[in-house]
């Protein structure tokens, strides 16, 4: 498809041709749609399906131009690639050299992409870069807005992080990931990245080296698991604050955590949640201006991991104080009888006063709060199950 | 020689039929993906194997071997070996 296709329903709605306030972006598992919302964010206008049938992993839009989109694609039966819009979707461009492992030397096993699983525009000084992780775990680099990307070798090739990525047998049940690829904005060399499994890892120099931050992070208890080994640990979600990018939260296999640089111990801060409910989970959504605000979707970790909501009873949790109380959001959900949860990428915020949130589940609901969680409602049901929700502000 | 196309690839080639040259079927895929941009990474993965659900059949026969020599006559089949849901 390496020619600009027109959107058969971006044809029908002439979608991308008029700037809305607010988009959001879901990726789902048969599927991308942009649901455009006024500038009250009461009404939603459902564009999509786009590219139906391919499993969408992450749909990100770039802030730098603020039209430039990315759609990290597979289907079951072909190999991954990333699709490129500059018109909002209205049509579709595909990378001309997707993210792809090195090829390795005669005799030796290399690796190949499942697929690519999370996108980040780089520094805002640096436009048209973009840095992309795939599953298995791999670091992939575009410099010229998605069109070709190239493996960073310092972290996919390097003997003992690949020992810490484990095989496709290790890690989360469709591949082990690299995720949560954050840029300082005061630095565009400063990079964290998350590897599940694997471990926190920081870059000062671009990602020419890494290293380690695991100190604080608990391991799955009762195994005698090693805690200073990065291989068993497991984040599920980094978010560094905009407000203070010193700050950084995690949701992780075992808990949630918060570390406030220079210091390289993460302190959990998910101990104050109800003992009920606990505090594992996958999405972490920061406040776009107040460090001491954050969210959080738990879900049952106990026993054989059912991966719902605890008691099927859906809620987000949020602490207005760094970590130190939360509060039960859930006014407007179901009360019982159900047995959703929400994954990594499928939980954000905007940038509105007061915040907006948004969240879409493993069942195709897309829910939203206009209020920072006080008040929630459903703005689609029915669609393929949602893998990543993101937001942009446009015009 | 006559290349048939599944229907998950005729977004590349708009045709279920096209035409392609090459001496090994590894030559007949680079010149498909020359006039085709993009086709032969959705079927052929970064190491040179050819993707879990992609079969490819030269008259009638399965090849596993991108070697594998082709004549100008010989008729390709590529089939997508649907699974899952």
């Amino acid at each position: 498809m390496n020619r600009k296709v027109k959107s058969k329903t971006a044809q029908k709605t002439g979608a991308g041709s008029r700037a809305r306030r607010l988009v959001a972006l879901v990726a789902t598992r048969k599927g991308a749609w942009l649901f455009h919302g006024d500038g009250a964010r009461k009404t939603w206008r459902a564009d999509g399906p786009h590219f139906l049938g391919h499993t969408i992993s992450h749909l990100v839009l770039d802030p730098r131009d603020g039209r430039t989109l990315l759609a990290a694609a597979k289907t079951g039966h072909l190999g991954p690639t990333v699709f490129r819009s500059t018109d909002l979707g209205r049509t579709w461009k595909e990378a001309a050299r997707p993210p792809a492992f090195t090829k390795a030397a005669e005799g030796e096993k290399g690796r190949s992409v499942d697929h690519t699983f999370w996108l980040t525009p780089a520094h805002a000084n640096e436009p048209n870069v973009w840095y992309a992780g795939t599953s298995p775990q791999g670091l992939f680099r575009s410099g010229d807005g998605g069109v070709t990307w190239a493996p960073f070798s310092t972290i996919n090739d390097d003997p003992i992080y690949r020992e810490w990525m484990g095989t496709v047998q290790d890690g989360t049940p469709d591949g082990p990931k690299l995720h949560s690829i954050i840029v300082d904005p005061r630095d565009p060399r400063h990079l964290y990245v998350g590897m599940s499994g694997g471990g926190v890892h920081e870059s000062l120099d671009g990602g020419k080296t890494w290293r380690t931050l695991i100190k604080g992070m608990d391991v799955v208890e009762g195994f005698g698991f090693d805690v200073s080994k990065p291989t068993f640990h497991d984040p599920h979600c980094l978010r560094m604050c905009p407000g203070n990018p010193d700050r950084i939260y995690q949701q992780n296999h075992c808990g949630i955590y918060r570390l406030d640089r220079p210091s390289d111990t993460w302190v959990r801060i998910g101990k104050t949640m109800p003992k009920k409910v606990g505090d594992i989970g996958f999405p972490l959504v920061v406040h776009p201006r107040d460090a001491d605000a954050v969210w959080v979707f738990p879900m049952d970790g106990t026993q054989v991991w059912p991966r719902t909501s605890p008691e099927g009873r859906p809620a987000v949790y949020g602490t207005r104080n760094g970590g130190k109380t939360w509060q039960r959001l859930d006014a407007g959900m179901p009360r019982t009888q159900t047995w959703w949860t929400v994954k990594r990428q499928a939980m954000t915020g905007d940038a509105q006063d007061p915040v907006g949130l948004y969240f879409g589940t493993t069942s195709g609901e897309l829910w939203m709060s206009r209020d920072e969680g006080r008040r929630w409602s459903s703005i689609a049901r029915h669609l393929p199950e949602i893998y990543a929700v993101e937001t942009a502000q446009l015009g | 020689m006559k290349v048939l196309i599944p229907s998950a690839l005729r977004s590349y080639t708009e045709r279920a039929e096209t035409e392609a040259s090459g001496a090994t079927l590894a030559a007949m895929l680079v010149d498909l993906d020359r006039q085709y941009p993009g086709i032969r990474f959705r079927m052929i993965d970064e190491q040179d194997r050819i993707r879990r659900h992609i079969r490819i059949f030269v008259n009638g026969d399965q090849v596993r071997d991108l070697a594998q020599p082709l004549a100008a006559t010989d008729e390709v089949i590529i089939v997508q070996a649907l699974s899952g849901g």
